[in-house]
């Protein structure tokens, strides 16, 4: 996204700016904990220490930023080529169906280590040929993919419901889900991490999904920075024209990242349904593909800067149970609040700040502000 | 005659089920003829419903309901034009924000207020409005065909039924007759062009936004305050996006956008009718189809297969002076 | 003596750390065709916009009629009777004339007591000065020059009693530019002001009463347009820069690298801008392309370069066709020794936000030597762009530098490198020096001529007449799509200037 801003140094920018914007977004947060007659200093208290107050809140937390790491990455790659992919929600649901398919079909066969490869390939297959064809929309025939994308949710959530109280529910059952895997669809857990720091443990649902988000992280890592389709992305992503006098295949580079993007957020499914329940639920992406928007803005689209981002929302996830339990009126339902507060300073008013940020530092160190070239010089 | 009274059973729940379609619809049409994409039309909807639903509880007057949910709605309204106006941030990324501030605040609130598990207290009919039964409904009634529909499809309704239907040749007006319609049409498809003549962009453009607010307040109250009788979590259910695909459906026009939300209705109160039940000729349709069907038809119609949506030229980009 | 209609006093206005305009003063005469002349970037059209209220000056005052006015904003211009037509004309394409005419002016909330009134105020106006224009037109309709009438009308519906015209023939064919000028001086003749802004001397000649010349952001001179000459006008806009001849040999042109045949090229409204062209380009030449900006010569070299599709006509790379009507793609034609330096280096040559070693790959990024499989060979592409930075002495020597933070001149030479450094037989060159400081002009002209002594063939299309009669082997003119004649390099200024104005072709026809 192109800025008509001077620059900043590289750690204002990356650093400063984002902090202020994120604690910004806190402390509108903390006047909402205020509005609701509680004490918001209390409150966030409560949030450190059900985060990370004991091993199995730290669990919980990084279970949590499983997910939102993968749909953080997500989104993350397409903005790198230039496209909103709203439709993480979406993708992340049907990648529960390549999931399901898999486990189904081959738990009681194959050990899990044989399933968990298969099951990342449905998953990330259902996942991005869903955001596949919003991105052949948007590639051939110009429909804007962040409304194609939008619908896309809804449909994904219409096929699901229609599965899942259809063809996928066992037929003795009343419940809208499918029948519980056997073992060899059981992702193994990841408690003995837990236990190398943390003393004695509870079971938490942290499981080895979460070694694949970072495994995700590091590849989308290489993928944008180290490799030619990542150039290609990039290249799309900030100039069209550029691209197309590069001899890049624009309409390839647009379907192939949509269907990256998909695929990660596909693989989210992985985490919940392979990992911890253990079937196939309605809704089981309980907006994890919507929170990855915040993770990717907070991240700058950035791996290095989405694990610690969603690792924060997974500690709001998991700190915010905690929080509940001592102020009922705090619900699960703050975080939603949050998440929105962080999108809308993290990235709709990621701006706002920057004027002020830039006199203070010019007024500092005026050999900091390195100024960008005249623009006006010709075209 | 069954198959009559089915018809207009199933027209009537048709126009109750449009109207909070047309009401966002309408107030995406303002903001996004200006050059503003609003995604946040479900947020302010919500947002408004709750509003509407906690005054009039409290209060006990439908009135001051609609007038706090105009107000909430206005609010998120300017919120959004701050973000994407003044400080020219991304439209998209402003309005999912909303969507998440809204619906997350509502309950919250609804929760720590009222602790009636984020619903707001049942609202008594006097602090509801209520149908209107048009003259002469009573009389016509059994006159077949034409006293039906005009008894149970046209009268019957709330106050706030028939504004709905009158705000579209009104935003007609407004937009084709008028210079504020001209300037809102102009600042959306060339804002140099508005700002070269001396007219503010910025105001123009808030002003948009306020309209949007302001209908975004009144397609809530609807919801919450008279087709319902109180705020439930999450009421809105994706509305404010049918409402948008309806917009894009109408490409951007103010008749298309109500026939839009008529056809978006009645694919609402069929399924709701037809649930599970058996449909001469087409057999019997999972509700989950009909429920899609809007989302899929706009998908169509943005590939192009049937016409062409071209939005607003200038829409979704901050105005930036040339340099 | 007439009364000053516009008087500036002490203008100055910076944008970051450019100085747009350097204490500018200036009065123009009530009822006179006044023109500002001045290079690309001389800061013209920065104090127009000024005067209009559309940037605000730094400091300094403006006079109107004898009385200081406080213009901030295009509101407080047109109500001091200031009007303008802006280079990119500020319509709303898809109004109709009526519409865009009375946007602004209304007069009352309801529109259409204002619409019936602009619309016999337009009678009024097409009757007096012969702006003739359909007032139910839709404008994304109309001719270019017709919506320019548009402007123009616009201005005069709000009672302009001064019109500042932007570079208003850069669009314009020299029919439309003529009937332009006809206007302008029935305007002057109503008792108008007209200031006129332009980079070319021959319209300043022909239609103004006196004339101011800006340099780098200064007023450097104002004259009497009949007591002064071209070639003073051209010596103060230019400074103490004489003109630029590079020394060049002979050139031996050798087999035919390029041949164009019937080319016909449509832009993406679908309007033919390029009309049957045929050319070939040998190696050890180049051939210039001259014409007036607009002429299809942007859409001629992008289908020659695979980036835009041709509608008919065939292109022979070293004898082998390419398919321009179809796949032809940029990527095939640079594998086939096929090398372009872009017009727009901002958003299409260069990738403004990428380091300056990835922009050194670009569209040859697929390249096995840059490559490790899948991957980038990071260390590979550094070394490259760090010998192609040490070669072209680009400036500041730093490979890691995001391209945004170079100046004009070292952009260009970043994308020239990468070009010129693939040994391409053929090389499409687009405005190579525009928005080039002096001192990187003369060396990417050396450049393109050691390219030509290396046996390369050469395709070079710039709008700057001296570029192409300092570079040119053979000197080619493009007029309204079609190649109107061809000179050698010892053209004059004045034949290619009658042939880019398309009179030759013009009286053919007649």
């Amino acid at each position: 996204m192109s800025t008509p801003y001077a620059k900043l140094p590289g750690w204002a920018d990356y650093g400063l700016i984002p902090f202020i914007n994120l604690v910004v977004a806190f402390l509108v947060a903390g006047l909402v904990v205020l509005l609701v007659g509680e004490s918001p200093i209390q409150a966030a208290g409560l949030l450190l220490k059900g985060a990370f107050g004991s091993a199995a809140g730290i669990g919980y937390t990084l279970y949590y930023a499983t997910s939102f790491i993968f749909t953080g990455l997500a989104v993350a790659v397409a903005f790198h080529c230039g496209l909103f992919n709203i439709g993480g929600e979406g993708q992340a649901y049907v990648g529960g169906l390549g999931v399901a398919l898999v486990c189904l079909t081959f738990d009681g066969i194959f050990p899990w280590w044989i399933n968990f490869p298969l099951a990342i390939l449905g998953a990330a297959a259902i996942g991005g040929i869903w955001a596949m064809i919003p991105g052949w929309l948007q590639a051939k025939r110009g429909s804007h993919i962040v409304i194609t994308t939008i619908m896309f949710n809804f449909i994904a959530a219409s096929l699901m419901v229609y599965l899942l109280v259809g063809a996928l529910k066992p037929a003795n059952s009343m419940a809208p889900q499918t029948r519980t895997f056997a073992e060899g669809a059981h992702l193994p857990k990841l408690d003995w991490l837990l236990e190398m720091f943390g003393a004695s443990i509870r079971s938490t649902p942290l499981n080895l999904s979460f070694v694949l988000a970072l495994v995700m992280a590091v590849a989308v890592w290489a993928l944008i920075w180290r490799t030619r389709l990542g150039y290609e992305i990039r290249t799309r992503g900030f100039s069209p024209k550029a691209a197309r006098y590069a001899g890049i295949n624009e309409a390839r580079i647009v379907v192939v990242t949509m269907m990256i993007s998909g695929a990660l957020a596909g693989m989210m499914a992985l985490n919940p349904v392979m990992g911890d329940q253990h079937r196939l639920q309605l809704d089981f992406v309980t907006g994890a593909g919507f929170v990855g928007i915040a993770v990717a803005l907070m991240g700058r689209s950035h791996p290095a800067g989405i694990v610690p981002a969603a690792v924060l929302f997974g500690m709001l996830y998991q700190g915010g149970a905690e929080i509940s339990f001592v102020m009922p009126d705090i619900s699960r339902d703050m975080i939603v609040i949050i998440q929105g507060l962080v999108i809308l300073f993290a990235g709709a008013l990621e701006h706002m700040f920057r004027p002020a940020v830039q006199t203070i530092i010019a007024s500092l160190r005026p050999s900091a502000m390195r100024l960008g070239p005249a623009k006006g010089e010709g075209v | 005659m069954d198959f009559i009274n089915l018809i207009v059973q199933l027209l009537d729940a048709t126009v109750r089920v449009s109207v909070p379609l047309l009401l966002a619809c309408l107030a995406g049409l303002y903001s996004e003829r200006s050059g503003i994409f609003d995604i946040g039309l479900e947020g302010k909807m919500l947002a408004g419903a709750f509003a509407g639903a906690a005054t009039a509880a409290v209060y006990g007057s439908a009135w001051l309901g609609a007038l706090a949910a105009m107000a909430i709605a206005v609010f998120l309204a300017l919120v959004h034009g701050f973000a994407s106006i003044t400080h020219r941030g991304n439209q998209i990324v402003s309005g999912v924000a909303i969507n998440f501030i809204a619906a997350g605040s509502t309950v919250i609130l609804g929760q720590a207020w009222f602790r009636q598990g984020g619903r707001t207290p049942s609202l008594s009919a006097d602090a509801r409005f209520n149908p209107i039964t048009l003259p002469g409904a009573e009389a016509l009634r059994d006159v077949p065909v034409i006293g039906q529909i005009y008894s149970d499809i046209i009268s019957g309704h709330s106050l706030l039924v028939y504004l709905a239907f009158l705000m579209v040749p009104f935003t007609w007006w407004v937009l084709f007759r008028t210079r504020f319609g001209l300037r809102l049409r102009a600042v959306g498809e060339n804002p140099a062009a508005v700002d070269t003549a001396g007219i503010s962009v910025t105001w123009l453009r808030y002003r948009a936004v306020i309209c949007t607010g302001v209908l975004t307040g009144l397609a809530g109250t609807y919801m919450a305050v008279s087709q319902n009788a109180g705020f439930v979590k999450d009421m809105t259910a994706g509305k404010g996006f049918i409402a948008l695909a309806a917009l894009i459906f109408a490409k951007w026009r103010p008749v298309p956008a109500m026939f839009a939300c008529l056809l978006f209705g009645f694919l609402d109160a069929f399924a709701i009718r037809f649930q599970g039940i058996a449909v001469p000729l087409i057999g019997k349709v999972p509700v989950q189809l009909m429920q899609a069907l809007p989302y899929i038809l706009t998908v169509v119609l943005l590939a192009g297969f049937i016409g062409r949506a071209i939005p607003p030229k200038a829409g979704g980009a901050a105005y930036v002076k040339e340099r | 003596m007439a009364s000053v209609a516009i008087g500036l006093r002490g203008i100055n206005k910076s944008f970051g750390a450019v100085r747009a305009n350097r204490d500018i003063n200036l009065e123009i005469p009530q009822g006179t065709i006044h023109g500002i002349i001045g290079e690309n970037g001389a800061g013209k059209s920065t104090l127009m916009s000024i005067l209009y209220g559309f940037y605000q000056a730094d400091s300094g005052e403006i006079f109107v009629d004898g009385h200081k006015a406080s213009i901030d904003s295009p509101n407080d211009a047109i109500a001091a009777g200031i009007g303008m037509v802006h280079q990119h004309f500020m319509l709303v394409e898809n109004f109709t004339v009526l519409e865009n005419v009375v946007l602004g002016a209304e007069g009352s909330p309801l529109l259409n007591a204002g619409l019936a009134r602009a619309r016999s105020e337009l009678q009024r106006l097409e009757e007096e000065y012969g702006l003739e224009v359909d007032p139910d037109a839709v404008v994304e309709n109309l001719a270019v020059g017709l919506q320019q009438r548009v402007e123009i009308l616009k201005a005069l519906f709000r009672g302009a009693d001064t019109l500042i015209l932007d570079e208003p023939t850069g669009v314009l064919t020299p029919a439309e530019a003529d009937h332009l000028f006809r206007i302008l001086r029935k305007l002057q003749e109503e008792g108008k002001t007209i200031v006129l802004i332009t980079h070319k001397l021959r319209e300043i000649m022909a239609v103004t009463d006196n004339v101011s010349v800006m340099r780098q952001g200064e007023m450097v001179a104002t004259r009497k347009t009949a007591e002064t000459t071209v070639e003073e006008l051209a010596e103060l806009m230019v400074g103490r820069r004489v003109l630029l001849r590079v020394k060049k040999g002979e050139a031996k042109p050798a087999e035919f690298r390029l041949s164009v045949k019937g080319l016909t090229v449509k832009d993406s409204r679908g309007v033919p801008m390029v009309k049957d062209v045929s050319f070939d380009v040998r190696g050890g030449e180049i051939v210039g392309i001259a014409g007036v900006a607009g002429n299809g010569q942007s859409e001629l070299i992008e289908a020659i370069a695979g980036t835009r599709s041709a509608e008919t006509g065939e292109v022979l790379l070293a004898g082998k066709p390419v398919d321009v009507t179809g796949s032809a793609d940029p990527a095939e034609l640079r594998q086939r020794g096929l090398a372009h330096v872009p017009e727009d280096r901002h958003n299409v040559g260069l990738v403004l936000p990428f380091e300056e070693n990835e922009n050194s790959i670009l569209g040859y990024h697929a390249q096995a030597k840059y490559l490790n499989g899948p991957f980038l060979n990071i260390e590979a592409i550094r070394d490259d762009a760090r010998q192609k930075i040490e070669k072209y002495d680009i400036r500041p020597a730093d490979c890691r530098l995001k391209t945004a933070n170079f100046s004009g001149g070292n952009q260009q030479k970043i994308v020239l490198a990468r070009e010129m450094e693939q040994d391409p037989d053929v090389l499409i060159v687009g405005q190579p020096t525009r928005g080039v400081d002096v001192g990187a002009i003369e060396f990417i002209h050396k450049r393109l001529i050691d390219m030509r002594d290396q046996g390369k063939a050469v395709l070079l299309v710039s709008v700057e007449l001296d570029e192409i009669r300092s570079l040119s082997d053979r000197i080619l003119v493009m007029f309204d799509g079609r190649i109107v004649g061809e000179r050698g390099p010892d053209a004059t200024e004045g034949e290619l200037g009658l042939l880019m104005a398309g009179i030759e072709a013009k009286e053919a026809a007649e």
